[in-house]
């Protein structure tokens, strides 16, 4: 393996630089370097609408080992491709420590290096990502490249934060799933921003109907009927979403469930007037700590890097879940009203599956 | 909190195999949690070697058995208002649920704490257990017992083929087959059939993953999994006996959390209140999984796992079982964040168990259902051959890695197929001869993904190079796959000591990195280290100047048979007394089931590899004042002159004394030089000079040959044909190969002298005295303080030669001298230059704690003081514990090598007492009415002759063979006569053995006659096979019927160790 090895850079827009070698594509890219703590679910972070625009770091240093489910398998409209939490790679780089060239696992039809390949993604191992997580937490997350060559100057890259990249990522015209085999118990409008499967499979699971329309969508003017409405999580800056938030305003008034993860609840927060931050550096993870407010912790898988400011909550709502960490807000709901949401990801996928009773909260709701 | 004020702990008492120091770690982990909320603990637990009986720990400590009776007796006395059942093994466990049965807790108003008996006796029990899995839908293997062929097969269609069947009640596997039709099954249930009129048909899992999951649950629901692990060898290999590696490697995000989903469902239906384990089998082609089992109690895994991720487990178990939330519990590694998360890794850790099958000949070494190993080691790293290379290393069983090593005794597909010790080896040789990962993956089972990594570190060795062409790349590969600088010099044909020049040169050096829970998420003030060449930076700083406030401790490596835990104990002690004396103290060591490796003993746990090369990178990074490595046993002091020579400063005595001691020409001469005995000996390179030599000082002759090719190392011989026969068969002898022969002395006397020295003046100092005679080894010996037989005159002469080695040799810090005395006149056999494994004995026996005089004295305080170890007013016992029931084939005999996994020690007011209780700690059971008694040779038969009266006299049926029983009748001793199993008459004793009619087997090996030794080995073997009580030394015999006579069961003492004071 040695012989064939491509030297390949990442450099942050600091001018830190990490050399190591390449795998998946042997190309160039740029974006906003994050890192993640999961220790399994490569497959299902790399598909995550949410890392759209960034450059994803596995903190878990032996990646690769288990390869990678068959991909091509496309799946039609309707139809959800197992193992994936979206019908392509979404971040544009790949950062590891350790990539495993050779795969072991009954479910896998190649290894990540082909499927990056084929996914012109390009992806860097051989280099000290826990370094480079230290940086990252302590000067705060950062544009950065992939690279094959060092070029001279300043790195300058366009922050992908200052787009409204859930339009982006989500569909472009409606989508309906529906259980196999049996009658719809409820209809859902499921505001995509980048969703992720697993959220969709929850929901058809528990014998719902879900009518996946594009962010921008207008709920008061919708050719559909539904029972709730669910915004889903996605990348990006959510005050970016103007649409989104001021038609989920508007929806309010309609007196139906509504329920909001991850930038779903941020977009629900801005909605409700209340204002929305930068972290740092994110949560990145599968063992968050959510405290709800009856005592309970649960284990949640998280990848965010904007929260609710709980301070500026309208009076009519209030803090629901908190970070047992740090305190961050974890999820908001109203006072009175069926309107809810959580920061981390109750579908999980890659992530402990703690907090699935949330859909069925949804279900029971409408 | 809670109401709870008195809290009593069980501990898990001697190490054994199946349990051995890890519950040291986790009840030491429980009195401090308890402790930090002022509870007031009592604790029982015989191991006088462990750290959690020290003074300052729990209020009270007994050293007293373990078991029901003498538990009730404390509760009577002490009247905790709690008990803690969790935190000492099986042992413990099982006592707590005795106790609630017999409504012992009940009586005295004790409740238990945590998991309630209720939710361990559904564990336990295998019944309820399937039951209640089932209730909830979660799958354990499908199993029935059937009493007929008729019904085996109904069984079999039930559960599908494949299946495996296995005769009840036999021993050693006997009947037991596998079926893939119903053709191969008539024939199996035949078989099976034949040796036991009870089946049991099983579903075939073999090939299976083994995984593990640690879980968490407090008394309001939160439930976390802290740790999940994977099996190396697929089911069928034990847990304990698995190569384990953490986090899982081959499970993706569906199958963790499947399995994680469904251990917090069991956990939460069990009730668990603190930790568990659960254990699964997971089927590598699809997602179909068993629950195997469930262990409502810290265990080995839970230790295991709490070294692999920082989550003190055991203290965070104490907390929640005194009514606390994992809400409310802080991070001890953050400090920042809280108790209920699932630490995230950003590292792997790999155990390997350490076994040493080779200290018993005749031992069947198939690793499988049974625990067998003694011991295990961890490597932290980053890369699964990083780890797996460093952990080989750990082991310390001459090996340099998975590769490139001198001896190879693996066979390819025997070791493959069938696991062993070299199973390992025998798959890195299986790749180097050609064959592919798919073959050895059909022979094994093992996981592909594991092979390729072996393959991976084995096709690097055929990289060529010399001294001349080694550059910086290939140099970082090697040490990223784990390679040592030994080994790379082997490769390249040249010096270790170049390697690690021309390394240095290119500033290729290990990172060190922390261990934090989150993966470098968030800020830690952990001090918990590993090293790493996959990194480019150290988390801690490099320390640029000699700090003179620091010291470096040398741990004691993996348990062993040899040095186990009293080694961590010394090193514990040393620690904490240099924090006390205000020094920063780095401590090395790898073993996993450990209070060293606890982070909060130290300022900076380096979890890492006691060689050569890493303890010099280690040092070189940290610049302490000095290393302390009389402390850990064996391994820390064989580095001694290699360190020396790298010019790295030793602490205590200087390292050319050690060379001196350890060196058997040189510590002769100086012995001779002063005038002290010695037995006769000579280092010999052929069988005809061997046999002359013996021949001059007299048979018996002991032997130590230097290169052993089977059995055991040291023997003795009793007459020229078993010398040559010994030497022709086991030893290598030649000029390369020289063997030690030394004169056996026989019925002489064996004393110790533990004693710490300052300047070459002994300052303080404790006799001991074995109770069997010379030839048994001293770890395997029965050890009395203050000694009962000794002459004023012996104990002056002993003092004496002490001084004038000490003297000579100009030592400063802890040492060892064995004697031997016969007739007033005594011999030196051994000397240490460092602690011994009686330390903590003598330290706690006498009230003073030698390991802080010892680390006193090294770093230049005055100790010089009178000290009262002579003079006690009470007497300690300090007793062997065997494991020979795990070592199926092996001969529990006492010899000259070393075969004990622990021992415990008791206090009494007579020799007597303190002796029956020690003996009852170590789980022997007071026999009732039958005794064998087999003694070899005739002045055993006399010796024993007032004994046997005793017990005649106690109302005891001695059965005995043609030549005792006679002895007895002509000495008006009833007895009754037996047949030796070789006489194939009835009534025999093996028909009475595989009955179980003795309570009690008195057996004394005889070096005469060797027929009757193999009937010696037979009636040994199967006494600890139907677990009947055995004795096996004359003096152990004579001093254990004493015993009897003199103290009914309830006239031993109930008095913690400070009423002895």
């Amino acid at each position: 393996m040695q012989n064939i090895r491509k030297k390949v850079y990442l450099r942050l827009e600091n001018g830190l630089i990490f050399t190591g070698y390449s795998f998946g594509l042997y190309g160039n890219t740029q974006g906003e370097v994050v890192f993640n703590t999961g220790m399994t679910g490569y497959p299902e972070s790399l598909t995550d609408p949410s890392y759209s625009g960034q450059i994803l770091v596995f903190t878990y240093p032996l990646i690769g080992n288990y390869g990678v489910p068959d991909f091509r398998n496309k799946s039609e409209a309707g139809e959800l491709q197992n193992g994936f939490e979206s019908n392509k790679i979404q971040v544009r780089g790949a950062v590891v420590s350790n990539y495993s060239f050779k795969y072991s696992h009954f479910d896998a039809a190649s290894s990540l290096d082909v499927w990056l390949k084929e996914s012109r993604i390009p992806g860097i191992y051989g280099i000290d990502t826990r370094e480079l997580t230290k940086v990252l937490r302590t000067k705060g997350v950062m544009p950065g490249e992939i690279t094959t060559q060092l070029k001279k100057g300043k790195l300058i890259i366009e922050d992908p934060n200052k787009f409204n990249l859930a339009d982006e990522v989500c569909v472009q015209s409606p989508v309906i799933y529906k259980p196999k085999n049996k009658k719809p118990r409820k209809k859902i409008l499921l505001i995509d921003c980048g969703v992720k499967n697993n959220i969709i499979r929850n929901f058809v699971e528990r014998g719902a109907e879900v009518i996946r329309v594009p962010s921008i969508f207008d709920p008061l003017n919708s050719e559909y009927d539904f029972d709730g409405i669910f915004v889903s999580n996605g990348p990006g800056d959510p005050k970016m979403c103007k649409s989104t938030i001021m038609n989920l305003k508007k929806s309010f008034d309609l007196n139906i469930p509504i329920f909001g993860i991850c930038l779903g609840s941020q977009i629900m927060g801005l909605s409700a007037g209340a204002d929305t931050y930068k972290l740092k550096f994110g949560h990145r993870s599968q063992n968050q700590p959510c405290i709800e407010d009856k005592g309970r912790c649960y284990i949640t898988s998280q990848n965010h890097g904007y929260a609710v400011n709980t301070k500026t909550l309208p009076k009519d709502w209030e803090e629901w879940f908190i970070n047992n960490n740090d305190g961050t807000n974890e999820g908001i709901k109203h006072k009175t009203k069926p309107f809810f949401a959580v920061q981390f990801h109750p579908e999980s996928s890659p992530g402990p599956n703690d907090t699935g009773w949330l859909f069925d909260k949804f279900m029971d709701e409408m | 909190m809670n109401l709870t004020n008195k809290i009593l702990l069980l501990g898990s008492g001697a190490l054994k195999i199946g349990e051995a120091g890890e519950f040291d770690y986790s009840g030491s982990q429980a009195i401090k949690a308890l402790k930090e909320e002022g509870k007031y603990v009592v604790l029982i637990n015989p191991n006088i070697a462990t750290v959690q009986t020290d003074k300052n720990l729990a209020d009270k400590v007994y050293l007293l058995p373990v078991n029901p009776y003498f538990v009730e007796r404390v509760i009577k006395k002490e009247r905790p208002d709690s008990i803690l059942l969790g935190f000492g093994g099986q042992t413990a466990l099982n006592c707590g649920l005795e106790l609630h049965k017999r409504g012992i807790l009940k009586k005295y108003n004790v409740k238990v704490l945590g998991t309630q008996v209720d939710s361990i006796n559904k564990t336990e029990d295998r019944e309820l257990f399937v039951n209640e899995l089932d209730k909830i839908d979660i799958k354990t293997p499908k199993s029935k017992a059937v009493t007929s062929i008729s019904d085996g097969i109904k069984a079999a269609k039930e559960i599908g083929f494949p299946v495996i069947i296995r005769a009840g009640f036999s021993l050693g596997g006997l009947g037991s087959g596998f079926s893939t039709n119903e053709k191969e099954l008539l024939n199996a249930l035949k078989e099976a059939f034949s040796y036991s009129p009870q089946v049991l048909v099983e579903e075939d899992l073999r090939g299976w993953k083994e995984i593990e999951y640690e879980v968490v649950r407090d008394c309001i629901d939160n439930c976390i999994t802290v740790c999940n692990m994977e099996n190396f060898d697929p089911l069928g290999v034990h847990t304990g006996e698995s190569i384990v590696i953490a986090p899982s490697q081959t499970l993706s995000n569906t199958e963790y959390h499947m399995l994680r989903d469904i251990s917090i469902k069991a956990i939460r239906h069990f009730k668990i209140v603190g930790e568990c384990n659960i254990q699964f089998a997971l089927n590598p082609a699809s997602l179909d999984y068993r629950v195997i089992e469930v262990n409502a109690r810290l265990s080995r895994s839970s230790a295991l796992a709490s070294k692999v991720t920082g989550y003190p487990l055991a203290y965070i178990a104490a907390k929640l079982a005194l009514g606390y939330k994992l809400t409310e519990l802080k991070n001890s590694i953050t400090k920042k964040t809280y108790s209920c998360f699932e630490p995230a890794l950003d590292y792997v850790a790999l155990k390997i168990p350490r076994w040493d099958l080779a200290k018993f000949p005749g031992v069947d070494e198939e690793i499988g259902s049974r625990m067998k190993s003694v011991g295990e080691v961890m490597a932290i790293g980053r890369s699964f051959p990083e780890v797996l290379q460093k952990a080989i290393r750990m082991l310390q069983v001459g090996k340099y890695g998975l590769v490139l090593n001198k001896s190879k005794t693996e066979t390819i597909k025997e070791d493959i197929v069938t696991p062993t010790p070299r199973r390992l080896f025998a798959i890195s040789r299986a790749f180097r001869e050609g064959y592919s990962v798919e073959e050895v993956h059909e022979m094994s089972k093992i996981d592909k993904w594991f092979l390729y990594q072996i393959q991976m570190i084995d096709g690097f060795r055929k990289a060529r190079v010399n001294r001349n062409n080694i550059n910086s790349e290939f140099l970082r590969e090697a040490k990223q796959l784990g390679y040592s600088d030994k080994q790379i010099s082997l490769l390249a044909n040249t010096s270790e000591d170049y390697i690690r020049k021309i390394r240095k040169r290119y500033k290729i050096n290990p990172c060190f990195k922390q261990i934090d829970t989150l993966a470098a998420e968030y800020p830690a003030e952990t001090n918990y280290l590993y090293s790493t060449y996959h990194g480019s930076a150290s988390d801690v700083k490099r320390t640029e100047k000699i700090d003179k406030k620091k010291v470096m401790i040398l741990g004691s490596g993996a348990y062993k048979i040899g040095s186990s835990v009293e080694f961590d104990w010394c090193c514990v002690t040393t620690a904490k007394k240099l924090r006390e004396l205000g020094y920063k103290v780095i401590m090395v060591n790898y073993n996993p089931e450990t209070v060293s490796t606890d982070y909060d003993i130290c300022d900076k746990l380096y979890f890492e590899e006691l060689s050569l090369e890493r303890v010099l990178d280690i040092y070189e990074y940290e610049q302490p004042l000095g290393i302390i490595l009389s402390m850990g046993g064996q391994i820390p002091n064989n580095l001694a002159m290699k360190l020396h020579k790298a010019g790295v400063r030793i602490l205590g005595s200087s390292p050319l004394s050690i060379d001196k001691c350890e060196d058997r020409n040189k510590f002769s001469s100086i012995l001779d030089k002063l005038n002290i005995i010695q037995p006769e000996w000579e280092e010999l390179s052929s069988i005809e000079k061997a046999k002359a030599f013996a021949k001059k000082i007299k048979f018996p002759v002991l032997l130590r040959p230097s290169y052993v090719l089977s059995g055991t190392a040291m023997k003795v011989c009793y007459d020229d044909q078993s010398l040559e026969n010994y030497l022709k068969e086991n030893v290598q002898i030649s000029k390369e190969h020289k063997v030690v022969i030394s004169k056996f002395e026989e019925g002489a006397k064996e004393i110790e002298l533990d004693g710490v020295a300052q300047d070459g003046n002994l300052r303080i100092y404790a006799i001991t005295e074995h109770i069997e005679n010379a030839g048994v080894h001293s770890g395997d010996a029965t050890l009395v303080i203050p000694p009962q037989k000794l002459y004023f005159e012996t104990v002056h002469q002993i003092k004496k030669i002490t001084k004038a080695i000490l003297r000579e040799l100009n030592i400063t810090g802890p040492f060892n001298i064995q004697f031997l005395a016969k007739n007033n006149e005594v011999k030196v056999i051994e000397f240490n230059l460092r602690a011994s494994r009686s330390f903590p004995f003598v330290s706690k026996a006498t009230g003073y704690n030698f390991i802080e005089y010892a680390v006193k004295s090294m770093l230049g305080f005055n100790i010089e003081g009178d000290y009262k170890t002579l003079d006690l007013d009470h007497i300690c016992v300090k007793a062997p514990q065997f494991s020979f029931s795990r070592l199926s084939g092996a001969d529990p005999i006492l010899g000259v090598e070393m075969s004990s996994t622990g021992e415990v020690a008791c206090f009494g007011e007579s020799m007597e007492e303190a002796f029956l209780k020690s003996l009852l700690s170590t789980g022997f059971r007071l026999p009732q009415k039958n005794i064998l008694l087999t003694l070899g040779d005739l002045e055993d038969k006399i010796e024993f002759l007032e004994s046997a009266r005793m017990l005649d006299e106690m109302g005891f049926n001695i059965y005995a063979t043609t030549n005792t029983h006679k002895l007895l009748c002509n000495n008006n001793i009833n007895g009754h006569l037996i047949y030796k199993i070789s006489e194939k008459k009835s009534p025999n004793i093996l028909n009475y053995l595989e009955n179980r009619k003795f309570d009690l087997v008195i057996n004394s090996q005889s070096t005469k006659d060797l027929i009757s030794e193999k009937d010696g080995f037979v009636i040994r073997r199967k006494a600890i096979d139907y677990n009947i009580p055995l004795i096996n030394n004359i003096k152990i015999a004579v001093l254990f019927v004493r015993s009897l006579y003199n103290y009914k069961i309830d006239e031993l003492e109930i008095k913690s160790m400070d009423e002895y004071e």
